[in-house]
């Protein structure tokens, strides 16, 4: 029996290690901390130091940046050890990976392109990620979640909306699904639909954990706004705006403040969890009255 | 996606030159060059970014402009082949020693050596040190049959020019000032605990450790330390050696005999 996604329904941040000694200090506000798995896979060294103090201290999310499910080629069996080694050590409530691809070989062997790179959906590409996700789940001996894209480009080929494909593969598989409402924001702004029929339509009862987090705004060459997920600035208002909505509907969920560029000091990231927390609380009374 | 189109896509990636993937598009442009940018930017910039994180002082000695445009060349040139980013780079000191434009500062390839080999044992793995209290107990005469098993952090940089030195002033360590005694250094990096250090070795050290790691007994190796440099010091370097930490295990020769 797999092990399911289980984090608590509160708010959690992605941990920085500029950020080690004030969370140490005393008790946070947290529900828990996310990590990305890759930053871990050294032998020893400070990240497993620290790492192993918080994980004593909180609930733990591993969250994979490198693992190119939505890679057309074969999982990288190597990495997929490494991750197992990571979820064995450390215990982790839940492990999730993205709806993306990062390494491609260009005849000499893999190059990592260290980006969430997009894939067209069609039914080629969803028989893939699946057999992909099965392989996860079945090394990892754990569900994992999904996590939605933000992307810029669409493709020609796609005959399946992203809900649907993402419905599709949870079905299938039994993974979870991780929704990043800032991604939701940022690809509707980005292809001229509506965010809110995005999550009308998005298959809100294998949602595990919410992402939300910082966008910059460009435009494009015709003028159309063009966000990129950035990650290194607070969350815009919309996007809150969304999550309320999402939540009243879905009631709490754990959720996480992701800021990983610019990264400021602890006290502004704190709030941000805070902000969540308050409307995590809302969602509960809600639910109650 | 067929794989063939994730190629298309990949190879556009890394190559400007390269049209645009045919299968890709968006609702306000049939070819989205702007859009596709984007993902162009975010793969060489987080890979510079990389770079800079990890090369901080080659970054200060070239200046920003310098340091990206040649992190850039490098980046297409050899991108990642794997996705633990924490070992990116371990090829870019040679890249640097290659690279025309950087020729004029000699000693660069090797401050980047020592920054190369400072992220290698950040990651090492862990081991708890001996003291020196733990060679006290061995008896004077024995010490030259010892073997001796280093912390899997040490790393040696060998250079014709003061590398620690420049390290230091280039990484806030030290204050920038003129080095009137310009000389080779050796860097001995290792992280005992949880900090990475770097210090000069003595003459011959360099050579001593070495040895060590290649498993000859403390005797063998201080022959060896004295032919690199007949200043060499065996008391010094031992004492150096466990002060600090760097010596996990001792054993004893299997063919130890009593030295004369």
């Amino acid at each position: 029996m797999p092990i399911a996604s289980c984090l608590p329904a509160r708010a959690g941040v992605g941990f920085k290690p500029e950020h080690f000694r004030d969370i140490l200090v005393d008790d946070q506000p947290l529900g828990f901390l996310e990590i990305h798995a890759e930053n871990y896979m050294g032998a020893g060294g400070p990240p497993h130091a620290q790492l192993g103090a918080l994980r004593e201290r909180y609930a733990l999310s591993v969250h994979g940046v490198g693992l190119s499910i939505g890679h057309m080629g074969d999982l990288d069996h190597a990495h997929l050890m490494r991750l197992k080694a990571l979820c064995e050590r450390y215990q982790p409530e839940s492990f999730s990976e993205h709806l993306a691809w990062s390494s491609h070989s260009d005849g000499f062997g893999e190059v990592f392109y260290n980006d969430l790179l997009p894939l067209p959906y069609t039914h080629e590409t969803l028989a893939r990620v699946a057999a992909h996700i099965d392989e996860v789940q079945n090394a990892l001996g754990r569900q994992m979640l999904l996590e939605n894209p933000s992307t810029y480009v669409r493709f020609t080929a796609s005959t399946i909306a992203e809900t649907d494909f993402l419905r599709e593969l949870a079905s299938v598989t039994g993974c979870g699904l991780l929704l990043d409402i800032n991604n939701v924001f940022v690809s509707a702004k980005n292809h001229g639909t509506s965010a809110r029929d995005y999550l009308a339509s998005f298959p809100l009862d294998r949602v595990r954990e919410i992402h939300l987090g910082g966008h910059d705004e460009q435009a494009d060459e015709t003028g159309a706004p063009l966000l990129i997920d950035a990650h290194g600035s607070p969350v815009a208002d919309p996007v809150w705006a969304l999550y309320a909505e999402t939540i009243a509907r879905t009631g709490p969920l754990p959720t996480l403040i992701e800021w990983d560029n610019d990264v400021p000091v602890w006290p502004v990231l704190k709030a941000e969890a805070v902000a969540a927390q308050a409307m995590l609380d809302r969602a509960v009374q809600a639910v109650a009255a | 996606m067929s794989a063939l189109a994730q190629s298309h896509f990949a190879e556009a990636l890394l190559d400007a030159d390269r049209a645009i993937p045919p299968d890709v598009t968006s609702h306000t442009t049939r070819v989205p060059a702007r859009r596709f940018g984007v993902y162009r930017n975010n793969v060489v910039a987080s890979l510079v970014n990389a770079l800079r994180i990890r090369f901080p002082a080659v970054a200060r000695i070239v200046g920003d402009e310098f340091f990206a445009g040649m992190a850039r060349l490098f980046v297409t040139a050899q991108p990642p082949r794997s996705p633990l980013l924490m070992r990116y780079g371990d090829a870019f000191p040679d890249f640097i020693a290659g690279f025309t434009p950087a020729a004029e500062l000699l000693y660069l390839p090797d401050v980047a050596r020592v920054e190369a080999a400072r992220t290698r044992a950040y990651h090492a793995a862990d081991m708890r040190p001996l003291d020196l209290c733990d060679i006290a107990t061995q008896p004077p005469e024995t010490l030259g049959a010892l073997r001796v098993s280093l912390h899997p952090s040490i790393e040696i940089v060998r250079s014709a020019f003061p590398v620690v030195t420049i390290w230091a002033m280039n990484s806030g360590e030290a204050e920038l000032t003129p080095i009137d005694d310009w000389r080779g250094e050796d860097a001995l990096v290792a992280r005992p605990a949880l900090d990475v250090e770097m210090r000069a070795l003595p003459a011959g050290g360099a050579a001593f450790l070495r040895a060590l790691f290649n498993n000859e007994t403390l005797g063998q190796a201080a022959t060896l330390a004295l032919a690199d440099s007949d200043q060499f010091d065996l008391a010094a370097n031992l004492a150096g050696l466990f002060g600090a930490g760097l010596v996990v295990a001792i054993e004893h020769s299997p063919l130890m005999e009593p030295a004369s």
